[in-house]
């Protein structure tokens, strides 16, 4: 048999048909769905008459407008009525949703495995580009538009074409204060943010089997800011064990099934790649992004660049406007950038794990008096529990943090949490585009530990000066 | 699916890469539940110079008159011109309805990113790619010619210069079909419901677990 790649094993095992261009119908497993991308899909199934193909592959929350302080009232009533709306929607279609207020409500990408809900050998969509999160437990997980989400809904299937694959080998050994998000924003400055256009990427090699699942959700999180259409990472007993008990896995024979089936889900020695990359993860440090896009990252030791030394003219000019917009000169050291503000959270960094790193940083100091605010917006209710069981909540209030509710808050500022113009924040999220934080407002994406200590610093610092 | 027919639009030029997402439609508009109505929020952060709000009166808003979009000559303008990796960032398939909105029908890039890519179709915009040493000559001359149009051709799969000069461009032929025809793909989709019955079957033998029902 011929060796298969990880994600043409996924792709050859959803393919209802196929069109002779090459456009197949492929089918979906699993449907997450939020409020911000789901009204005009509803709406439009109504339009057309048309029903839910498999109401049970979808499962909802709402995520982007929740309020973290009071979750009872959204104030702005705009937010209210798209929240209410997808309450409505899920109630008339009879779909599960986890609702403001409870338990399990969080963000999309992390109850989606918290729940077991994502499950290998999947495919999962959502109408979010960061669907590419749940490529960690080996399954085909793509962010979709609001069209394709109707498309979803009323055909339980995808008109999609074949990625083109990229293997990112990341060997070696981290070293300490070094995490899966400094290897992504590495991967990220290494390839640039168009390099995986086009592709899937499958994240292999020593670093990554060494991750825990929330690691290699952070690292596959930023797989789309690498430009690749989904990240994937193979199945092995840190995946197996992430996801037995969980509500949704399979039970008893079910399950010992699924592991037989499971544990094929990796790529076959020999398999083909369009694009292989190797880094060697030894010469990681902890990273800062000093620009407005993930790819304008360098290391807490280094300087902010100078546009003057860049060739390329579109290149350059890119650069001059992003130190416009962040308000910073070429040459000047990292760690001499002070911040307004602290955001622990989002998609990518909200995790049980990721809180428990933050606040090993905090525990015994403070956050510096010159922050306006230090914010730690756990990923769902269940994380939320979880923390408070261990204290997680009780340091981070006795460093100044505050301890908010479930959602995805200040990483895209569509509730309350936001920058004021002119405010620079140290960002566990994923991007840092102009005005992503709030209009104005100026973002440099780090890990937890690296958010932590430049909180108790008031500066960019690093994080290994913590540890020892 | 709109129905695309053959263009000859003027051209406004964005010239920076990397233009994502939230530059094209801040989040703030996102809270719509409606497909229509963001054209004049289009590139909001950068084309006014107050904060957008939703539900705001656009035409009492200060305008920046340094940006392209609010220049005279680009009045009416049908055809982006940008540079690669354009529409990075988020899914929010509100970028292209608001590029939609505004009156834009095609985008011209060396490159665009996957997801916006393809959710122009389903909104019945063309991106188009040319290769990025053409793209930059047309950047020169949308500069140097006020007034300066393309003529844009899906059947024939053409973009045409004032001087006649015709680029070809490369785009699935699925795609092309359903965009020159308006046609509803979930219809199309439906028309095989028989097809993903029988796999749905055939996986409900081998992979049970996907179809039992939440715990
Ligand atoms: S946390 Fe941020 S990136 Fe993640 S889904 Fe929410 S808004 Fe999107």
């Amino acid at each position: 048999m011929n060796p298969l790649s990880l994600y043409e094993k996924l792709w050859q095992s959803h393919v209802v048909r196929e069109e002779s261009d090459g456009t197949a119908l492929l089918y979906i497993d699993r449907h997450l769905v939020h409020e911000v991308t789901s009204p005009q899909a509803f709406e439009g199934l109504r339009l057309a008459h048309r029903d839910l193909w498999r109401v049970g592959s979808i499962l909802a929350t709402a995520d982007h407008n929740t309020p973290t302080t009071n979750q009872k009232v959204i104030a702005d009533p705009v937010s209210r009525l798209q929240v209410d709306t997808l309450d409505d929607n899920c109630r008339r279609y009879g779909i599960t949703e986890y609702p403001m207020g409870d338990h399990r409500q969080g963000i999309v990408h992390v109850i989606g495995p918290e729940q077991g809900a994502t499950l290998p050998g999947m495919t999962v969509v959502c109408g979010d580009s960061h669907t590419s999160t749940h490529g960690a437990f080996a399954a085909l997980a793509m962010g979709i538009g609001t069209s394709e989400v109707e498309h979803v809904m009323a055909t339980q299937t995808l008109l999609s074409r074949k990625a083109k694959i990229m293997q990112v080998n990341v060997e070696g050994v981290l070293r300490p204060g070094v995490t899966a998000k400094d290897v992504a924003l590495a991967i990220i400055g290494h390839i640039g943010t168009a390099g995986g256009t086009g592709h899937a990427i499958e994240f292999a090699g020593s670093v990554i089997r060494g991750l825990s699942m929330e690691g290699r959700m952070t690292l596959c999180n930023m797989a789309i800011e690498a430009g690749a259409r989904a990240g994937m990472v193979a199945v092995d007993d840190v995946t197996l064990r992430y996801l037995e008990g969980r509500p949704y896995a399979p039970k008893g024979a079910q399950w010992q099934a699924a592991v037989a089936y499971w544990r094929t889900l990796h790529s076959d020695e020999g398999a083909r790649f369009d694009q292989k990359v190797t880094l060697d993860a030894g010469t990681f440090e902890p990273l800062v992004t000093w620009g407005t896009s993930p790819e304008m990252v360098v290391s807490i030791t280094g300087r902010v660049p100078d546009p003057a030394l860049e060739s390329d003219v579109t290149r350059r000019e890119g650069m001059e406007r992003a130190l416009r917009y962040m308000d910073l000169q070429p040459n000047m050291a990292i760690s001499d950038i002070a911040i307004d503000k602290v955001f622990i959270g989002s998609c990518t960094n909200s995790r049980l794990e990721d809180l428990r790193a933050a606040a090993a940083v905090l525990k015994g100091r403070k956050v510096a008096s010159s922050l306006k605010l230090a914010l730690v917006v756990p990923g769902s209710g269940l994380v939320k529990a979880a923390a408070e069981a261990e204290g997680l909540d009780k340091i981070f209030m006795a460093a100044g943090f505050e301890w908010r509710n479930p959602g995805c808050s200040m990483c895209l500022g569509m509730n309350d949490d936001r920058l004021s113009p002119g405010e620079r924040c140290a960002s566990t999220s994923n991007r840092n585009f102009e005005g992503r934080q709030g209009a104005g407002g100026r973002t440099h994406l780090v890990s937890p530990q690296m958010a932590a200590a430049a909180a108790v610093a008031g500066h960019f610092v690093d994080v290994r000066t913590f540890l020892d | 699916m709109k129905q695309f027919t053959p263009l000859n639009g003027l051209v406004v030029p964005i010239d920076r890469s990397n233009v994502d997402t939230d530059a094209i439609i801040p989040k703030q508009f996102l809270k719509s539940i409606l497909r229509t109505g963001f054209g004049p929020n289009l590139f909001d952060a950068w084309r006014y110079l107050d904060e957008g709000q939703p539900g705001q009166d656009n035409a009492r808003r200060p305008i920046n008159p340094d940006f392209v979009l609010n220049q005279q000559r680009y009045q009416g303008a049908q055809v982006l011109l940008a540079r690669e990796n354009f529409g990075c960032g988020s899914s929010r398939e509100h970028a292209p309805w608001a590029l939609d909105d505004y009156g834009i029908r095609a985008v011209i890039a060396p490159s665009f990113a996957d997801i916006f890519y393809n959710n122009c179709f389903k909104s019945g915009l063309l991106p188009i790619v040319l290769p990025a040493d053409v793209v930059d000559q047309l950047f020169h001359a949308v500069a140097a010619h006020p007034g300066y149009r393309l003529v844009v051709d899906l059947a024939a799969q053409t973009v045409t210069t004032p001087e006649g000069v015709a680029h070809g461009f490369a785009v699935d032929e699925f795609r092309k079909y359903c965009l020159l025809n308006g046609l509803d793909e979930i219809g199309l989709t439906l028309r095989h419901a028989d097809e993903i019955r029988a796999y749905e079957a055939r996986r409900a033998q081998s992979e049970p677990w996907i179809f039992g029902v939440s715990a």
